[in-house]
């Protein structure tokens, strides 16, 4: 048996996604090198939709994992089925993740929304700041 | 290639270990407490397995009491003294910041029933120094504890200093011994040892056996209340096939000891200067004064769980003192009592090695870490920040 379940390893020794866009239209960088976790995500987006979706991270396994899929999962799609990505949907696409390591899993969701959030700042896009998190480490306040 | 580097939490039992345990389940499977011929036979193998032990530490087969690993040994030790020296006002505890879990959450308990607890710094040289025990030494201490070896990196301490001092004091010396016994010479007189905790799962031994050595004259009180085993002092029917398997470990790990360390010790600094070579990284431990199997590094940019997983991937099994590895949001208390900050000590690897390995996997793991600490540090945000210069290289 083993820690994690095939598809996390899959994407985690395969990351899909990897890397940085010069030009993206929209970066967001989650969490910090003192708790173990760092998660840059980059944006690129036409018309609404995310044409293309970069990611750097530095973590454990899941961290990767999660980055990787949910690259994945919101590439192609319009900004606010991005927003819309749940840590639970990263998780079940990755045939799930253990109880300990679902932190890893908020990380992805909430480095999209940070970068979305970047996006609309730098085009001057009005929106609801109550749905997006503070740019800060969420598991370094437990 | 499958290559197992990860002796220090636990070994694979050695045949001749294996073979000893067997007829204690099949043939001599009585209760040694039991009056009968076949308890009786129990009886007399668990005796000469207490005599050959204690020729194996240099002390008497009476000061050896036998327990069920390491964590148990180190509970009853430190708690006896803690108990024996409050009843004369004494409450004051020395040991060091390295120790392990069994050593510190005991003295964590200690502390809420009114200790005191010194905890030595091992900042400077990976190490802590006899001089830093003798300077903390007061009148109402009752009990130095160390360890001998420190589990994480290495780095083994100078017991028989440690031990004079006490002795001079007056002052009960307790050390954790788990990753020295059967690796490193110890005589228990010659180094003035009061209590000394092994286990026999980390010399090629069974697992969920150890023992306890406690000098005679030093009083030593019970964890586990109930029969009459092990002279009143620890209850509970003898695991024979156990401590048969364990007394036949640590007679061959004594009998070869100087031709594994060597051996060995060649194996570890193979790899240390071949892992030395991956730009940015950091040997931990004391450097010269180290256990034959212990390598222990940080590498910048990167987290210890991803570098873990892919090295299993690639058949070696090693370790990390990164939080995602430790269960807990910090990293290792060892690294971080050793000076590395968080940001580094997430990306630590421990390779801990037997007589088992051979050079050619060392050649495996140089080669396995130099690429996977590349293809991590290729996708860390950390990493890129380091090489712009966003971020300043600590290592």
């Amino acid at each position: 048996m083993a820690l994690y379940s095939e598809k996390v390893m899959d994407h985690f020794t395969h990351p899909r996604n990897v890397g940085i866009i010069e030009d993206a239209d929209g970066v967001g960088e989650i969490g910090n090198a003192k708790c173990g976790d760092i998660m840059k995500m980059y944006l690129k987006v036409e018309d609404n939709v995310i044409t293309d979706v970069k990611f750097e991270t530095f973590g454990c396994g899941s961290a990767i994992a999660t980055s990787s899929m949910a690259t994945e999962m919101i590439k192609g799609k319009s900004i606010d089925e991005a927003l819309r990505l749940t840590n639970k949907a990263v998780a079940e696409a990755l045939d799930g993740l253990p109880a300990h390591k679902m932190h890893c899993s908020v990380l992805a969701e909430e480095a999209i929304k940070a970068a979305v959030k970047d996006y609309y700042d730098r085009n001057g896009i009005a929106y609801d700041k109550r749905q997006f998190p503070d740019e800060d480490c969420p598991h370094c306040h437990e | 290639m499958k290559v197992y580097a990860d002796n220090a939490a636990t070994t694979k039992i050695s045949e001749h270990a294996l073979a000893a345990m067997l007829p204690c389940y099949e043939t001599y499977y009585g209760n040694p407490s039991s009056l009968h011929t076949i308890g009786q036979q129990a009886k007399e193998i668990l005796e000469d397995a207490r005599s050959r032990m204690a020729k194996c530490l240099g002390c008497e087969a009476r000061e050896i009491y036998f327990t069920s690993g390491g964590s148990e040994s180190d509970n009853q030790a430190i708690l006896s003294a803690a108990y024996t020296g409050a009843k004369k006002g004494k409450k004051h505890i020395i040991s060091t910041a390295f120790e392990h879990h069994a050593v510190l959450h005991t003295l964590k308990k200690l502390e809420k029933e009114g200790f005191e607890v010194t905890l030595l710094s091992v900042a400077e040289g990976h190490n802590v120094k006899a001089r830093q025990v003798k300077d903390a030494i007061r009148e109402d201490t009752c009990l130095v504890t160390t360890m001998y070896a420190n589990n994480e990196i290495g780095s083994v301490l100078p017991i028989a200093e440690i031990g004079k001092i006490c002795k001079e004091a007056g002052v009960v010396f307790h050390t954790d011994a788990v990753q020295a016994v059967g690796h490193l010479p110890i005589d228990v007189k010659a180094e003035n040892i009061d209590m000394l905790s092994l286990s026999a799962h980390k010399f090629h031994g069974p697992k969920g056996v150890g023992a306890l050595y406690v000098r005679r004259g030093v009083p030593l009180l019970n964890l586990i209340e109930g029969g009459a085993q092990e002279r009143n002092k620890r209850a509970g029917t003898e695991n024979l096939p156990g401590i048969v398997g364990m007394t036949a470990a640590l007679e061959d790990a004594c009998r070869d000891m100087e031709k594994n360390a060597v051996y060995v010790a060649a194996l570890r600094d193979k790899l240390i200067a071949g892992l030395s070579r991956i730009p940015h990284c950091a040997l931990n431990g004391d450097p010269v004064n180290r256990l034959p199997g212990n390598v222990s590094f940080c590498f910048e940019g990167i987290e210890g769980e991803s570098l873990l997983l892919m090295l299993d991937a690639l058949g070696i099994s090693a370790s990390s003192g990164s939080a995602c590895t430790s269960g807990s949001l910090d990293p290792s208390h060892v690294l971080l009592a050793i000076g590395r900050v968080h940001d580094v000590a997430h990306g630590s690897l421990r390779l801990s090695l037997s007589h088992y390995n051979t050079p050619e996997e060392m050649d495996h793991i140089i080669a396995s870490t130099g690429q996977v600490v590349q293809t991590l540090r290729n996708m860390s945000p950390v990493w890129r920040d380091l090489q712009t210069g966003k971020r300043q290289y600590i290592l």
